[in-house]
């Protein structure tokens, strides 16, 4: 029987670790699929990492590296190249590597923190043909940054996130030539700052509003149909246009990559694509945690690893079986806000809420009411889908709610 | 004359609105912290980016590198030039300076190679 193990080695699983060991918990282990620690920053290698965790600017590996450090120091033990089969309901995990083959792990504690994917072309439903020379922006990631291979020379990118707009500037600076970003909606996933260094600085045009309508060529892509849409996101038949390109990177959002919180019986919440939880990130199934991008897609590593300490701490206190005074508040949101984590409060202490809005609001107010009461009035300047607001609850608003409502007024 | 741009010196991309008289800053407003300030005053007098790119290592793989401090933005393609035509030499820390003075920053190492 382990204590804790941990599913995933990136930025979530690390700091998890980190801050369980801190709690007191010594007996844990961290499995991991690739062949080192770090997860997807290992990728990342531009620069506007850790400034709210570390006070500094720092690429993605170096910030990987400040936490594997710290699992190293602290002999936290890993396995690599170990891929997680299957979680029972009963904390039984089946895991497979080369060396040991099948293996099954017993822990008291699991927390589960395997991050995302992309979305892939499949979800996207483009006509026309294909052929080689489409990737997600992720996949181009990994071959410019980790194999030194240039994915095209002329290229065009789908979708605005963050991802796509770094892939823009990176393609740019390798010697390619970016043509359009294309973003179904009207306004840009991605952080305004990336808009302003990876495209504007580049004058790489980024078209609002429009999208891929077809896809050309037979054995390598030789361009695509561009189109404006209407307010219904509906292509506007005489706005096509033809661009010629080799390369189309899709950066069309991402999935909490969920099968083995499905495996043990989990349920997901039909917005965050993630487990329900509560304050200390705990899953419907006690002893179960889950955190970073496998619970809800963030903007910032920096609050994954802030999330990560809260699953960690929490996993910690539930093996060293610490009482908590217990309440039972649920959540709601009212559309204008998508959705909360946590989804549901069981402890009475002060709690900080993360939220996303639906879309982009102007001078408005965040609210939260306690069983149709308001308790907490903010205004906002501006706030947009594509960065993560939080609220604080007091002790003061749970105690006595039976639910707490989340919205915005506009 | 005003120039109106989005500060990229932290993920909250303040839109910093500038006031110029005879090309020097008389006022900075939008930005929420003092680097928002500087970050608006260089821009537009003399813009500078930090660069982040791979070098090859003599055996064929990458090792991740930045300019440690930012270099002026129209030297920018000047300096992936510079950073392509090296091959570093294994092994290497992160921090080690893999080469000095490129515009005034040198580029060091944000991986580990063995």
């Amino acid at each position: 029987m382990t204590d804790l193990v941990i599913i995933g080695g990136g930025p979530a699983g690390m700091s998890a670790a980190v801050a369980a060991y801190e709690s007191g918990i010594k007996d844990i282990l961290i499995l991991e699929r690739d062949s080192s620690l770090g997860g997807i920053l290992q990728q990342c290698i531009h620069n506007g990492f850790g400034l709210h965790k570390f006070k500094e600017e720092l690429t993605g590996p170096e910030y990987a590296w400040k936490y594997e450090k710290r699992v190293r120091e602290l002999n936290i033990p890993f396995k690599l190249n170990t891929m997680v089969l299957d979680i029972s309901k009963d904390k039984v995990i089946t895991a497979t590597n080369e060396d040991e083959g099948i293996i099954k792990i017993e822990a008291k504690a699991i927390i589960l923190a395997m991050g995302c994917r992309e979305r892939p072309k499949g979800a996207l439903n483009i006509a026309g043909t294909r052929p080689a020379g489409i990737f997600s922006a992720g996949t181009a990631q990994k071959f410019v940054n980790m194999k030194g291979y240039m994915p095209g020379k002329e290229v065009v990118i789908l979708g605005s996130g963050d991802i796509g707009l770094i892939m823009a500037r990176r393609m740019t600076l390798e010697g390619a030539r970016v043509k359009a970003v294309c973003e179904l909606m009207p306004y840009s996933g991605g952080l305004a700052r990336n808009i302003q260094q990876c495209l504007n600085d580049f004058d790489i045009p980024l078209k609002l509003s429009h999208t891929v309508v077809e896809i050309h060529g037979k054995e390598r892509l030789e361009g695509v149909t561009i189109a404006k849409v209407d307010e219904n996101r509906r292509p506007i038949e005489e706005t096509k246009e033809f661009i010629k390109c080799d390369t189309l990177l899709l950066s069309v959002g991402l999935i909490p990559e969920n099968e083995l919180t499905l495996s043990a019986g989990i349920g997901l919440d039909r917005i965050t694509n993630g487990a329900k939880v509560d304050q200390g990130r705990q899953t419907e199934i006690e002893g179960i945690f889950a955190c970073g991008n496998v619970l809800h897609v963030h903007d910032l590593v920096d609050f994954v690893s802030e999330e990560a300490e809260i699953a960690g701490i929490s996993a910690a206190d539930y093996i060293l079986g610490k009482s908590k005074e217990k309440v039972n508040v649920t959540l709601k949101t009212d559309g204008k806000i998508r959705y909360t984590v946590p989804q549901i409060i069981t402890e009475n202490k002060d709690c900080k809420v993360y939220f996303r809005v639906a879309d982009v609001y102007k001078n408005c107010k965040v609210k939260v009411l306690k069983d149709g009461e308001e308790v907490y009035s903010k205004k906002k300047v501006k706030v947009a889908p594509g960065e993560m607001e939080t609220v604080t609850v007091t002790k003061d608003m749970i105690l006595g709610a039976k639910e707490l409502e989340f919205m915005l007024e506009v | 004359m005003k120039k109106c741009f989005t500060c990229i010196v932290c993920p909250l991309g303040c839109d910093l609105e500038v006031t110029l008289e005879n090309d020097k800053v008389v006022s900075v407003t939008g930005n929420t912290c003092p680097r928002g300030k500087v970050y608006a005053e260089t821009e537009c007098t003399s813009p500078t980016r930090t660069i982040t790119s791979t070098i090859k290592c003599e055996d064929g793989s990458l090792v991740c590198v930045k300019t440690d401090r930012p270099i002026a933005k129209d030297k920018i393609f000047e300096c992936m030039k510079i950073i392509n035509a090296k091959k570093a030499c294994l092994p290497i820390n992160i921090g080690d300076v893999i080469i000095e003075d490129v515009f005034g920053a040198n580029i060091v190492a944000t991986s580990n190679a063995k």
